[in-house]
C-alpha cells in the first residue's frame, strides 16, 4: 500500500466533506445542533440539571394534618426529584393525569395514621398492626416516571414509618445499618450522551453510500481506475477519512455535552477509549454504506436505502431505545450501535473503568462486527457495485 | 520503431451485443492515431479494455509491452486516460484535481507543481485553477480533465473525444496541447466525432463500426482510397447516413 497515494486520497475525502454543504451538516453540524439541542432541552442549561416529577397528592386521612401523615409528606417533597400537588378529589387528580399533567397520583388513605401509629406502638407485634395501603399511580407513557417515582415514594413511606427511634425486633437474623451510598444525580441527558455518540456516527453510512453512488454517476470511480491506485488504497482511504470524521464528532459532541452540563464519569482514559470505540464504529458504517451502494442505482436511491441500515441503528442501539419492547431488544442486540452506547453508557454514566471486562468485551464485539460488515461491503461493491 | 499499442482479435460482449467484435490493430510507439466511428461502433469500449477498466470477452491486447489484464499495475503507469464524461471532482478546484491525479502517480511536488502551473497556463486555466471545479464551464472542465490525464507525463495517452461541445477557442488551445504530446514523442490515441480535427491531428485514423476496423491509414491515404475529398466523405461512405444512437 503506497502512504502517499493514500495520504493524498484521505486529504481529498475530507476536503470534499468539508466543502459539500449537504455532507458537512450531516457529518459536523447535525451532532452539533443535535447535541446542544437536547443539551438545552434535557440538561443543565438554565438550572434544570435534575428530572423532577410532577405528582398529585390527594390526602384522604382521618387526620389530615396528623404527624404521620406530615412526615410521609414532608419526606417525599425533601428529595427534591418529586414536585407535589395536592387535591381534594382522587377524581379531579386522575383527569390531570389522564391528561399529561402529572407523572403520578398518590392516594393517601383514611386508615393511614391508626396503621403507621399501630406499628410504632407496637413494632414487634404484628398482629395488632392495622394495615393500610397507599395507592399510587403512574403514567405508563412516561418510561422514566416509571422507573423513578415508585421507588421514590417507596423510600419516603419507610423513612416515614419505620423511624430510627424504634427498638428493632429481636430476631436470629438482623439487618445491619444501611450504608449510605452517595450517587451521582444525573439528568436525562445524561442519560442520553452516550447514545448520541454513535447516533452521530450512524449517519456515516449514508455519506458514504452517496459518495460511491455519485462518484459512479460521474466516472470517477472508472477514472480512478485507470490510474495506479489499488482497490485496496482507495477502500482504505474511505475507512480512514470516515474513522477520523467519527473521531472529530466524539471530540465534538463529548466538548459540546459538557458545555451544556453534561457530567461524565471517569477520566481521559474513558474519553480516550470512546474515541478508539466510535473510531473502530466508523468503520462498520463505511461498510453499510458500501452495501448500500451496491444495490443502489443512483446517489439519490442511496439516500433512502441507507435509513435501512441506519433506522435500526439508531432504534436499537442509541438512546432512542430506552424502553423498546423485550423482543426488539434481542434484536438490537446484532446492531453494533447497542455496544457501542452500552460501553460508553458504563465508563461515562457508572464510571466503569475501560480496562473492565464488560467495556473490553463491548469493544471485541464492535470490532469484529465491524470488520465483518467492512470486508462484507468491499466484497460486495468490488463484485456487484462497480459497474 | 515499436508499437505502442497491440490489439489481437480482441471481443468484447454484453449480453447478445458484440461491442468489440475480432479487432486487430497495431499503434506504433509515437503516433498520433485517431479512432473514430459512429455512435455505438465500440470505440470507448476498446479504449476501456485498453486502460484495463473493462476485461476483454476475449483476444489479447497489450500497452507499452504489458498485457493488459495480467500487468495492469505496469500498464496504468504508462497510460494517461481523458474519459469522455466530466470526471472531475466538482468540489475541489481546479489545481487540487490535477494535483491529486500527479500524486496518485507518486509524482515528487515540487515537479507537481511545476507541471501543473505550466499546463493550466498552457490550458488558459491559470487565473481559475483556485476555483471550484464545479463552477467551471463545460470548456474548462474538459480542459482540466486532459491536464489531469497527462499530467504525470505518460507515454501513452487515451483522449476520448477531448473536443466535444468546446467553442473554438477552447478547441485550437487543445489542438496545440495535443500537438505538443505528439512532438515529444507520445503516444496518442484520440477518439472524435470532429473529422477536421483528425485530418488537422492524426498521423493514422482507423475507422471502426459494429466493433470492426473496416478502414486504416493516413488522412490522405483513406481520402484516395475512397475518392472523397475530405475524410467526413469517406466516414459517410463507410458508415453509412443512418443516424446510430448509443455509447
Amino acid at each position: 500500500m503506497n502512504v502517499n497515494r493514500l495520504s493524498a486520497l484521505v486529504k481529498v475525502n475530507l476536503k470534499r466533506i468539508v466543502r459539500e454543504p449537504a455532507s458537512l451538516f450531516m457529518v459536523i453540524l447535525f451532532p452539533v445542533m443535535l447535541t446542544l439541542f437536547f443539551g438545552m432541552a434535557y440538561g443543565g442549561v438554565g438550572g434544570g440539571g435534575q428530572a423532577t416529577y410532577q405528582v398529585g397528592v390527594v390526602n384522604l386521612a382521618s387526620s389530615p394534618q396528623g404527624p404521620w401523615t406530615q412526615a410521609f409528606l414532608g419526606n417525599l417533597t425533601s428529595t427534591r426529584i418529586l414536585d407535589a400537588h395536592f387535591y381534594e378529589s382522587n377524581a379531579t387528580a386522575q383527569a390531570d393525569l389522564r391528561q399529561g399533567k402529572l407523572s403520578a397520583v398518590l392516594v393517601i388513605p383514611e386508615s393511614f395514621e391508626r396503621g403507621a401509629s399501630s406499628y410504632n406502638l407496637n413494632p414487634g407485634d404484628p398482629s395488632s398492626w392495622r394495615t393500610s395501603t397507599v395507592q399510587l399511580y403512574l403514567d405508563s407513557g412516561s418510561m422514566f416516571a416509571l422507573q423513578a417515582v415508585g421507588p421514590v415514594v417507596q423510600q419516603a413511606l419507610a423513612s416515614s414509618v419505620y423511624v430510627s427511634a424504634v427498638q428493632p425486633a429481636a430476631l436470629p437474623v438482623q439487618l445491619g445499618s444501611a450504608s449510605l451510598v452517595t450517587v451521582a444525580k444525573f439528568s436525562t441527558f445524561d442519560y442520553m450522551v452516550p447514545g448520541l455518540f454513535a447516533f452521530s456516527a450512524i449517519f456515516l453510512t449514508m455519506m458514504v453510500a452517496q459518495s460511491f453512488t455519485l462518484d459512479r454517476e460521474k466516472g470517477l470511480l472508472r477514472r480512478m481506475s485507470t490510474t495506479p491506485v489499488k482497490a485496496s488504497e482507495f477502500m482504505a482511504s474511505h475507512a480512514i477519512s470516515n474513522m477520523l470524521l467519527a473521531l472529530i464528532q466524539v471530540g465534538l459532541v463529548f466538548v459540546l455535552a459538557s458545555a451544556v452540563g453534561y457530567h461524565a464519569q471517569g477520566g481521559l482514559a474513558s474519553l480516550a477509549f470512546a474515541f478508539l470505540l466510535v473510531g473502530v464504529f466508523a468503520a462498520s458504517c463505511v461498510g453499510f454504506g458500501l452495501i448500500t451502494a451496491t444495490v443502489a442505482k443512483s446517489s439519490g436511491a442511496a439516500t433512502g436505502i441507507a435509513f435501512a441500515f441506519i433506522m435500526p441503528q439508531m432504534f436499537l442501539g442509541t438512546f432512542v431505545s430506552t424502553g423498546v419492547s423485550g423482543a426488539m431488544a434481542t434484536v438490537g442486540r446484532f446492531v453494533p450501535s447497542y455496544y457501542v452506547t452500552d460501553a460508553l453508557t458504563s465508563l461515562f454514566l457508572r464510571g466503569a473503568p475501560p480496562t473492565g471486562a464488560s467495556a473490553l468485551t463491548d469493544l471485541g464485539i464492535v470490532s469484529a462486527i465491524s470488520a465483518a460488515i467492512l470486508i462484507a461491503g468491499v466484497l460486495l461493491y468490488q463484485k456487484f457495485g462497480n459497474s | 520503431m515499436s508499437d505502442a499499442i497491440v490489439i489481437e482479435n480482441l471481443e468484447k460482449h454484453f449480453g447478445d451485443v458484440k461491442a468489440v467484435d475480432g479487432l486487430d490493430l497495431k499503434v506504433p510507439e509515437g503516433q498520433l492515431f485517431g479512432l473514430l466511428g459512429p455512435n455505438g461502433s465500440g470505440k470507448t469500449t476498446t479504449i476501456k479494455i485498453l486502460c484495463g477498466v473493462l476485461k476483454p470477452t476475449s483476444g489479447r491486447a497489450f500497452v507499452g509491452g504489458y498485457e493488459v489484464g495480467r500487468s495492469d499495475g505496469r500498464v496504468k503507469e504508462l497510460i494517461g486516460v481523458c474519459p469522455q464524461e466530466d470526471a472531475i471532482y466538482s468540489t475541489l478546484t481546479g489545481r487540487e484535481n490535477v494535483e491529486l491525479f500527479g500524486k496518485l502517480h507518486s509524482m515528487p511536488s515540487d515537479e507537481l507543481r511545476r507541471k501543473a502551473d505550466l499546463y493550466l497556463e498552457k490550458m488558459g486555466l491559470a487565473d481559475d485553477s483556485r476555483r471550484k471545479a464545479g463552477k467551471y464551464s463545460g470548456g474548462m472542465k474538459k480542459r482540466i480533465s486532459i491536464i489531469m490525464a497527462i499530467i504525470h507525463d505518460p507515454d501513452i495517452a487515451f483522449l476520448d473525444e477531448p473536443t466535444a461541445a468546446m467553442d473554438p477557442q477552447s478547441k485550437n488551445v487543445v489542438w496545440d496541447f495535443i500537438r505538443e504530446l505528439k512532438a515529444k514523442g507520445k503516444t496518442v490515441v484520440l477518439t472524435t466525432h470532429h473529422m477536421e480535427e483528425a485530418e488537422e491531428l492524426c498521423d493514422v485514423v482507423g475507422i471502426i463500426d459494429h466493433g470492426r476496423l473496416i478502414a486504416m491509414g493516413t488522412p490522405k491515404e483513406l481520402r484516395e482510397a475512397f475518392h472523397e475529398k475530405d475524410l467526413e466523405g469517406v466516414f459517410i461512405q463507410l458508415t453509412g447516413r443512418r443516424i446510430r444512437e448509443g455509447a
